[in-house]
């Protein structure tokens, strides 16, 4: 510290470094000042209001903040004179004044209280004044404001850390009052429950609902607290779980590289599914006179219809039995395996190599397919590499981020987070997207494109980027390759005409694409709304293109991310649980790639690419595979045309469906084998930002119910296999004795370090979070341009199907449900199947808001309520997938992207009408 | 069950594994934005711009139009500019001028008679004029309480939609109600062509023609020894120079939300020769290179506003663009800071210094900022020599002071005099003796904020440092003369009531030390120990004057007032 800050803090010599405030010195050397408003955590910022830190310093009329004030040279800082004392402790004396009786309170632990008690004032000689009732109008949340101190640290939780913006501070003086909206009671504002404030808060005023008795009094405290990560969508958030009882009572934010403290409503309060009584807890068998139907349902709570109970050593044996005969007398292609992106690195290992051994195929996929498969295949085109090429912190260091075809706020929140912070900072934020979204108050620009004609307003922006000389020659020279070709192919997309194509005037995409081609530093993240299409792949080779010809890539604030909707489907992918490659993408139609596998497995290895998801469904129907492996995956409600999809489980000659619960899937088994949740069991997990993190067990599962690693292992045993693991560590090591991405990084370092993010050059180095900066791993070391031309959805609307429908999820509500609609929170918050349309369409439609609706496609039909939605266009349905009342993927598309083999789920035909 | 096959696909019910304990919502979370309220606010909004700093004008636009602010409004406001539903709710909420009516509450009724209940006010009766107003309105009439209106020198004063009431008498207000009469008076004034008669804006127009060089204006400043006659004294000349000092571009921002109560000098100068002002400001905006300038006038002087619009409206081009901004009615944002926040739409909370607004102002720029009066005197500075301004005063204090004296004194008013006169020679020189049948007993020298002296202590210069070691200051110069029958506790009680009021609830011993200070003064018998330590922290632990001052007055009344306590006390 030979740049630091000289100073005296109580007589003694100390340095601050740059930006350090008198606080953050003190506590640096020992001296913990009192702190009320000023949270250490961080991105909190410093709002020196409570006056609870005040320091006397020399030369000074009045005292000062010292979470606020920085240090000058020379000056003089005491933190013990009994001015400053006498100030603190009067402080706490007016606050206390206010506070409800310690012993009744609403959180007798709070910070305040600790605060209280270490400066001696638990009493007060004021008398009290008025305080607010209470608010439990909100069902994760009690909100308790005779407690509140005003310290505000909730108001920047809510606007300024998660930027949710629903958190104020209304009136003045000691009428200020911590509002929700417009002092709504927080049940009813728009509050979407990531529950940072309650995080934050210092006093008790928030509060999880489930800590609290009906007095509003704090009843439970939790035994031990264990350190792990969210279970649900890619962003990753580390997140520590306070345990009471072998229970989970509560999640809190930890101070994760992906989430710096912070979670969404899913992460903090959607924990408790583990503990449902729908739990599996049993094997169970499929009772010998139950015929299997596509129609048909069981009861999750009573199985007994179809199902009875069974031992283990019963359940694997005739799981794996079945298998074995379907494989010996229909040969290996009979059978094929659904792994999960749920699951950790090492599971989606096991599987993969006990399908690619045991069973003896490729016929291996998983629900990356029906996410990012054509985001993947693109990328593999271009840069040889299927990840994300920055992190989507990078947002903070960008001028320009363009979010196409994705709705963070909903699917990615904490990832949202970071690119609201951005926006706040002053990056231009573009949203490029069908329907409006939380994101788009925050935008630069908003271009609400006519649906499907992504490849018509991307062209447009790259035939604008080229015919105003906006591209970086030498990137292009220097690391790409195909330029000329898009250059020749863009001269048919000028804005001019794109503009009736994809409902973007032509300025505004001349603008954009200026915005994003002139700025120093663009980045692009994308979703589902660019991937779920047939044209998907073009989609994607677009966005490739705009980088590459920009040379928006492989600096601090640039690149591409596509970002992945579950927990581990960049970890599962790079496991290998893809039909046409071993782990990290390895062909398996490469002889020199399987001879490896195949010496390290032991085996002769099936030298064809095997089947997708969407392909393996039409396999069944035609006859050609009869026997599946489900592991975590419910197909039965992610795939699209579902009627078909569940014709198809239904006519297989053996289902094993391992999974937490009785799925829509598990319906149509012969075996299902009760699994272990994501906080009962140990592993790694890779976050979108090619994150390695390490899940540690929280509780033990339920009943008989086992660990997945264990489960595949015992089958893999039945089908022949050699498997001796003894855990995850085991199964870690092998996985990184072949898959390069895993260089330097050991089970070790991930106990140890918690995180850690390929490719990572050594193993006590960092690992590399942007990656590109001089070229690309492909075999000319330069990124392939591709250009697209247009091609129209599948199914457009016509007479009989006039409008669109679109899917995808909502924000309490992940994938297809299992989990979030067995949490008590996300449950109360989103209860019922309900599609989202405009306003116009439901007064067109004789629609009231919240009444029925039937959604019919050429596929088939549901009903269910309407939500009146702005964001949603004209003639437009929206609807998540996650409602097994009303699957969305009855009505869906089965086309595919002819590359990525992805469903179009983002677009078909549908009509809308009253129902009863 | 499966519903009947109508359109060749069936409904299947199909079993769910949610625990139906609740509703699906129809629409999204939260309040929805109803379009015609929509279609309302961008019709009134026009064509102005959505940014977010012009939130307090565009909430002007809907109370004027509306009479309040309706939820459904407020939400429309806020979707237009792009604002969270919270953003313009706790703005909306901070001033009191802004009447937000959510769903269920009744409505405003069209017209709101104000009446003051600062000190002088209340000395004159306004409590009974309030409650007889109130009895007697009738519906269509809201009586309020409002905080100082300036109009200390015409005590009572009441403000009738804004036609203002002086030597208010329910009588006269009420006639003022029946005749309809809500509008300000426009009153004589130096206009801009009589201003320029008697020789205005040459002097600008040589700084600008590049006759005169700026240092020349800071030298006269420097001369003079001008200090900022809002309150806090700071040397103008050495502010000008450090605001130049700092990277451009710079902005300017002239504070005209004179709020100190018993102050009315700036609403003085506005209303009887603006472009006296007005060129001290252009004068100052060509020193510091701001492009733009911001004048800030309190909501209570719509007079001062309408004249500034006009007067505005006829400067030559060429100079800096003016932006004319209209307070809320919050007092803290006479503290500049805050001002700056409440500039950019925001509720007026006092920054944290330093840094300070020289160096990070308005939108983050540097910034200079200056009183009304200080500007009003540059030019006279200037052409006269700062040797003129210097060789005013008196008891060894040098310039003019505005001294706003109101209370018991027989000529209330705006009193030039020369600096550091005292009490005594300010009432019986300048203000014709006490008013019959008072005699003089105390006196509040700086408004609410400065404390309150005894007669006895009536040989003390009434200038900038001169009463600091008494534990009383100058500020705006705003002198209320107390007299024997008037209740010095009461007064007390009255002046913290005011910063109760007004604190804008930052920071902690401000916000809850006004309050407990209220609670523990409405006590029979105060508790003198707890109060002296609860001045002493909010005088050292307050982020700015008004917390650090707000406590004066009280310890003012029991230092120099021990009389006033004992009898009471002891018969207690």
């Amino acid at each position: 510290m030979t740049e630091g800050i000289v100073f005296e803090l109580n007589g003694e010599r100390v340095e601050a470094s740059h930006g350090e405030t008198i606080w953050q010195v003190a506590q640096r050397l020992g001296t913990e000042i009192p702190h009320l408003c000023y949270s250490p955590a961080p991105d909190y910022r410093a709002d020196g209001n409570c006056r609870a830190c005040m320091v006397e310093i020399e030369g000074e009329r009045v005292l000062a903040a010292s979470c606020m004030r920085k240090p000058a040279v020379g000056m003089k800082v005491h933190t013990e004179t009994e001015r400053a004392e006498k100030a603190r402790r009067m402080v706490m004396e007016l606050l206390v004044a206010d506070q409800p009786a310690r012993a009744t309170s609403h959180d007798p632990s709070s910070k305040f209280w600790g605060w209280a008690e270490k400066t001696g004032v638990t009493e007060s000689r004021f008398p009290a004044a008025e305080r607010w009732p209470s608010d439990v109008s909100h069902t994760a949340m009690s909100v308790n404001l005779d407690a509140c101190i005003q310290c505000g640290l909730c108001v920047r939780a809510c606007r300024e850390v998660q930027v949710n913006d629903v958190i104020g501070m209304a009136w003045r003086g000691a009428g200020s009052k911590i509002i929700f909206d417009f002092d709504d009671p927080m049940g009813q504002s728009s509050c979407v429950a990531c529950g940072e404030c309650v995080q934050a808060c210092p006093t008790g005023a928030l509060m999880p609902a489930t800590f609290l008795d009906t007095h509003q009094t704090r009843t439970v405290w939790a035994d031990r607290a264990v350190d792990s990560l969210c279970p649900y969508c890619g962003v990753g958030c580390q997140v520590t779980y306070n345990v009471k009882d072998e229970r989970i009572v509560y999640a809190e934010g930890r101070d994760g590289p992906a989430n710096h403290n912070r979670l969404c409503v899913k992460g903090r309060f959607g924990f408790d599914y583990i503990h449902h009584p729908h739990r599996l807890t049993k094997p169970l068998v499929r009772l010998p006179n139950v015929p299997k139907d596509a129609r048909d349902q069981v009861d999750p709570a009573n199985p007994w219809t179809h199902f009875r109970e069974a031992s283990w050593e019963e359940a694997l044996d005739l799981a794996a039995s079945g298998l074995r005969r379907i494989r010996d007398e229909k040969g290996r292609k009979a059978l094929a395996g659904f792994g999960s992106a749920k699951g950790s690195n090492e599971e989606a290992y096991l599987f993969q190599k006990l399908v690619r051994t045991g069973f003896g195929s490729n016929n291996v996929d998983h629900c990356t397919r029906l996410c990012h498969a054509s985001s993947v295949a693109a990328l593999m085109e271009g840069v040889n590499s299927g990840a994300v090429t920055a992190p989507f912190s990078a947002a903070l260091d960008a001028e320009v981020i363009i979010v196409i075809g994705a709705n963070p706020t909903i699917n990615h929140p904490v990832a949202a987070t970071f690119m609201k912070n951005a926006a706040k900072q002053g990056a231009k934020l573009v949203i490029m997207d069908p329907r409006q979204q939380a994101l788009s108050r925050h935008a630069w620009r908003h271009l609400a494109f006519k649906p499907g004609s992504d490849v018509a307003m991307l062209n447009a922006m790259l035939h604008t980027i080229i015919s105003e000389g906006l591209t970086d020659e030498q990137y292009i020279a220097g690391y790409t390759e195909g330029y000329e070709r898009l250059k020749e192919s863009i001269q048919a997309f000028p804005p001019e005409k794109m503009a009736a194509v994809c409902g973007i005037p032509a300025e505004t995409l001349k603008e954009v694409a200026r915005a994003y081609a002139r700025s120093r530093a663009a980045i692009i993240f994308w979703g589902m709304g660019i991937s779920q299409h047939v044209h998907g792949t073009d989609n994607a080779r677009c966005l490739i293109a705009l980088a590459m010809v920009t040379g928006q890539i492989g600096r601090p604030g640039t690149g591409l991310h596509p970002l992945r909707g579950q927990n581990n489907v960049q970890g599962a992918s790079d496991a290998g649980l893809i039909p046409m490659v071993y782990p990290d993408y390895q062909s398996v139609e490469k002889a020199e790639v399987r001879a490896i596998f195949e010496e390290l497995w032991g085996q002769s290895l099936d030298p064809k690419k095997g089947l997708t998801v969407v392909e393996i469904m039409h396999a069944i129907h035609a006859g050609e595979i009869a026997g599946m492996y489900i592991e975590g995956e419910n197909p039965a409600m992610s795939d699209p045309d579902l009627n078909h999809a569940r014709g198809a489980l239904a006519k297989l000659d053996h289902l094993v469906v391992q999974d937490l619960f009785l799925t829509e899937t598990a319906f149509h088994a012969d075996v299902v084998l009760p699994a272990s949740a994501f906080a009962e069991k140990v592993g790694t997990f890779t976050n979108t930002d090619r994150r390695v993190q390490m899940a540690r067990q929280v509780v033990p599962p339920p009943g008989e119910a086992k660990q997945d690693w264990w489960i595949i292992q015992e089958i893999a045993r039945r089908m022949g296999c050699d498997w001796r693991y003894g855990g995850p560590a085991d199964i870690f090591a092998e996985m990184a004795l072949i898959m390069p991405s895993f260089r330097n990084i050991t089970w070790e370092r991930l106990e140890r370090e918690g995180a850690v993010t390929y490719p990572v050059d050594g193993p006590d180095q960092p690992g590399n979070e942007i990656i590109f900066a001089r070229g690309f791993p492909t075999e000319t070391g330069r990124a392939k341009i591709v250009p697209a031309g247009i091609v129209a959805p599948d199914e457009v609307p016509d007479d009989a199907y006039p409008m669109v429908l679109s899917t995808g999820r909502v924000l309490e509500h992940w994938h297809t449900g299992s989990m979030t609609r067995r949490a008590g929170v996300l449950d109360d918050l989103e209860p019922e199947a309900v599609a989202l349309m405009s306003p116009r369409d439901l007064g067109r439609l004789g629609l009231a808001p919240g009444g029925l609706v039937r959604l019919e496609t050429r596929r088939g039909a549901v009903a269910l309520k309407v939500r009146s939605d702005r964001d949603v266009p004209e003639n437009m349905v929206f609807l998540p997938f996650c409602y097994a009342e009303a699957a969305a993927n009855l009505l869906t598309n089965p086309a595919l992207d002819p590359v990525g083999k992805i469903p179009e789920f983002k677009f078909c035909a549908v009509r809308a009408q009253a129902a009863g | 069950m499966i519903l009947p096959d109508r359109q060749g696909h069936d409904v299947q019910s199909f079993e769910h594994p949610g625990a139906g304990r609740k509703r699906a919502r129809s629409t999204p979370k939260g309040r929805q934005v109803e379009p015609r309220a929509l279609d309302e606010i961008v019709a009134l909004l026009g064509e102005r711009p959505r940014r977010r700093d012009l939130l307090i004008e565009h909430l002007h636009l809907i109370q004027d139009r509306y009479h309040q602010i309706s939820a459904a409004h407020l939400a429309a406001l806020a979707e237009e500019m792009k604002l969270s539903f919270a953003e313009v709710f706790e703005t909306a909420t901070f001033y009191a001028h802004f009447d937000v009516v959510k769903e269920g509450e009744p409505s405003i009724p069209p017209l709101t008679v104000r009446v003051c209940d600062s000190l002088t006010c209340e000395m004159h009766g306004s409590q009974a004029l309030h409650d007889s107003l109130d009895r007697l309105v009738g519906p269509s009439v809201r009586v309020v309480r409002a905080p100082c209106l300036g109009l200390c020198d015409h005590a009572p004063a009441a403000e009738v939609g804004h036609h203002f009431v002086h030597e208010a008498t329910p009588q006269t207000v009420l006639a003022a109600i029946a005749t309809g009469d809500t509008h300000p008076q426009m009153t004589a004034y130096v206009d801009y062509d009589a201003y320029r008669a008697g020789g205005g804006y040459r002097l600008l127009e040589s700084l600008r023609g590049g006759e005169r060089e700026s240092e020349t204006i800071l030298a006269a400043l420097d001369d003079s020894g001008l200090r900022g006659l809002g309150g806090a004294g700071f040397p103008a000349g050495r502010k000008w120079r450090a605001v130049r000092g700092e990277p451009g571009p710079r902005l300017m921002v002239v504070n005209a939300d004179e709020g100190e109560p018993g102050t009315f000098k700036d609403r003085h100068y506005l209303n009887t020769d603006p472009h006296r002002f007005l060129e001290g400001t252009l004068i100052g905006a060509h020193v510091v290179e701001a492009s733009e300038v911001y004048i800030y006038l309190r909501d209570e002087y719509p007079l001062a506003r309408e004249i500034l619009t006009r007067e505005i409206a006829r400067l030559p081009p060429g100079g800096p663009v003016i932006h004319l901004r209209r307070g809320a009615g919050a007092y803290i944002c006479g503290e500049e800071s805050a001002l700056l926040e409440s500039i950019e739409g925001k509720r007026g909370l006092p920054r944290h210094k330093p840094p300070f607004p020289f160096q990070v102002g308005l939108f983050g720029q540097p910034t200079l900022i200056n009183n009304v009066e200080t500007l009003y005197w540059v030019r006279d500075i200037v052409e006269k020599g700062g040797g003129w301004w210097n060789s005013q005063g008196r008891n060894g204090r040098t310039g003019l002071r505005s001294y706003s004296v109101s209370g018991r004194v027989r000529q209330p008013g705006v009193k030039l005099a020369p600096a550091g006169v005292t009490i005594r020679e300010l009432i019986e020189e300048f203000c014709g003796g006490m008013e019959e049948g008072h005699r003089f007993h105390a006196y509040l020298p700086g408004g609410a904020s400065g404390g309150i002296l005894p007669a006895s202590m009536d040989d003390i210069p009434l200038d900038f440092g001169t009463l600091e070691k008494h534990g009383c200051f100058i500020g705006s110069a705003a002198v209320i003369v107390l007299s024997d029958r008037d209740d010095m506790r009461a007064a007390a009680l009255n002046l913290m009531r005011f910063f109760e009021d007004e604190s804008c609830g930052q920071c902690t011993p401000c916000r809850v030390g006004t309050q407990k200070a209220v609670m523990l003064m409405q006590r029979p018998v105060w508790d003198q120990e707890l109060l002296g330590e609860l001045s002493q922290a909010m005088r050292d632990a307050s982020i700015c004057g008004l917390g650090q001052a707000a406590s004066n007055p009280l310890s003012c009344v029991m230092r120099y007032f021990p009389e006033e306590f004992m009898p009471r006390d002891a018969a207690e």
